[in-house]
């Protein structure tokens, strides 16, 4: 398990990194850098789906994210009340931390989990749905209906991201083929 | 290739790369879609890496080559086709019962062909996964991105 | 119990930056990396010591799988996030390019 704390530290270098760093690039290259870390813990844990999936959307994050900053530069200032500021948000994060490692302690240890669901998916599984891969057969077959509304939550997302960035009221030429950016 | 379409896009080094890898990466995101019940995998990553392959097509190429292999009506239509399948496969499961009852034939399991309804519900969600992201891709690269101060100069 | 500990540090390194820093690109890889914990803690609670991963194999009699529900439920939630995440993005945006900067509190001042 030292491999596990090990790029748990290195996960949390990469974030304060990611958020310190002057330079936007450098920043969001950080980031990647992070979810990169967050896959080979996900390898480390067993669930090599998680690992996939994280992989690929954060390649598909850090893609978009440097198209956003690629053009700006970072404007960085400094005015009025930065002790102050400190104090509060670091204040409330060490109350928040306090209490959540009070409440840690109802849950189980590390390493034996309580499967009272899951026992019943990993026992029939391959008998009731035919599939050798327990989590397809449950993020499609006992809950799929997760699946739909995850499906409808990307759509919004879709139509969300279409009416942000469409235009409308210029009357400019060479922009009116962004007008056919909805569905 | 001409001057003229030498001016969009990326530099020839990271043309030819893109050229070389993208059936490759493209390969890789059907075998991750259709085994997703048989190994790790599955839809979403499938549908991403599906939807990553054009986007690296984009990139090297600029977007008039990415748009004529895969114009935006296209990928709407397979984004409402993934949808529809997903509801007509959850609504036939009506017919033995219940709301996304599973009610193809099993199969033998550790086969391609196995676990009924659960390979053709990864086709649907990688279809509106892979779909939906393009889309949300070029509607990012269509955005003329400048601040408003510099444009009315 | 420390590795709960870390995880809940690196959580609150995201809501560090969610509530201090100005810049919006910050803001937004905050809100980024305080998913990243959450996903990260749910996948925790799941592991199993010596556990295997839940996929059967032909030859092999596996007993001793990992939970495999909270793996179901992240890879939901992966994909929720980066729904969110580009839609903070267009909004970001867009308030450069009305504003052209990235500053919150220079966003107020201009707000007028």
């Amino acid at each position: 398990m030292v491999e596990l704390y090990i790029l748990l530290i290195f996960m949390i270098i990469g974030a304060v990194i990611a958020l310190e760093a002057k330079d936007l690039l450098s920043s969001v290259v950080a980031l990647g850098a992070v979810g990169l870390g967050l896959s080979m813990t996900f390898i480390i844990l067993k669930a090599p789906d998680v690992a996939i999936t994280q992989l690929v959307v954060e390649t598909l994050a850090l893609i978009i994210l440097i198209r956003a900053t690629l053009k700006t530069d970072l404007p960085f200032s400094i005015s009025g009340r930065w002790f102050f500021n400190t104090i509060v948000v670091v204040s409330f994060v060490a109350t928040f931390l306090t209490v959540a490692a009070k409440c840690l302690k109802d849950l189980p240890v590390f390493g034996s989990p309580l499967m009272r669901v899951s026992a019943t998916y990993i026992k029939e599984g391959l008998l009731q749905t035919g599939a050798t891969n327990v989590v397809a057969s449950i993020i499609l077959d006992y809950r799929a209906f997760d699946t739909l509304c995850e499906a409808t939550v990307l759509f919004t997302a879709v139509v969300g991201v279409m009416s942000i960035v469409r235009r409308t009221g210029r009357k400019k030429e060479n922009q009116v083929i962004e007008e056919n950016d909805e569905q | 290739m001409s001057s003229k379409e030498r001016q969009t896009g990326m530099s020839v080094i990271v043309r030819t790369t893109a050229r070389l890898t993208v059936g490759f990466i493209l390969l890789y995101g059907i075998y991750i879609l259709s085994h997703g019940h048989v190994s790790p995998g599955g839809g979403f990553a499938g549908g991403v890496i599906i939807a990553l392959s054009f986007i690296n097509l984009m990139l090297a190429y600029g977007k008039d080559t990415a748009l004529s292999k895969l114009p935006k009506a296209v990928t709407s239509f397979f984004e409402n086709l993934g949808a529809l399948i997903l509801l007509s496969i959850a609504l036939l499961g009506f017919t033995g019962g219940y709301f996304f009852l599973n009610f193809i034939a099993k199969g033998e399991p550790f086969h391609l062909f196995s676990a009924g309804t659960i390979p053709l519900l990864n086709l649907a969600i990688s279809l509106k996964v892979g779909a939906g992201i393009f889309a949300i891709f070029v509607a990012f690269v269509l955005l003329k991105y400048e601040p408003e101060k510099n444009k009315k100069e | 119990m420390a590795i709960y500990l870390l995880c809940l540090s690196f959580f609150s390194v995201g809501l560090y930056g969610i509530l201090r820093k100005r810049n919006i690109i910050k803001i937004i890889i905050g809100v980024i990396i305080a998913e990243y914990a959450v996903n990260l803690f749910f996948i925790l609670i799941a592991y199993r010591i010596e556990g295997r991963a839940p996929i059967y194999s032909p030859n092999a009699e596996i007993t001793n799988m990992v939970d495999a529900l909270p793996q179901a439920v992240v890879l939901t939630s992966i994909v929720i996030g980066l729904a969110t995440t580009v839609i903070l993005i267009a909004l970001a945006m867009r308030i450069f390019e009305k504003y052209g900067t990235f500053d919150i509190t220079k966003i107020r001042d201009l707000r007028g």
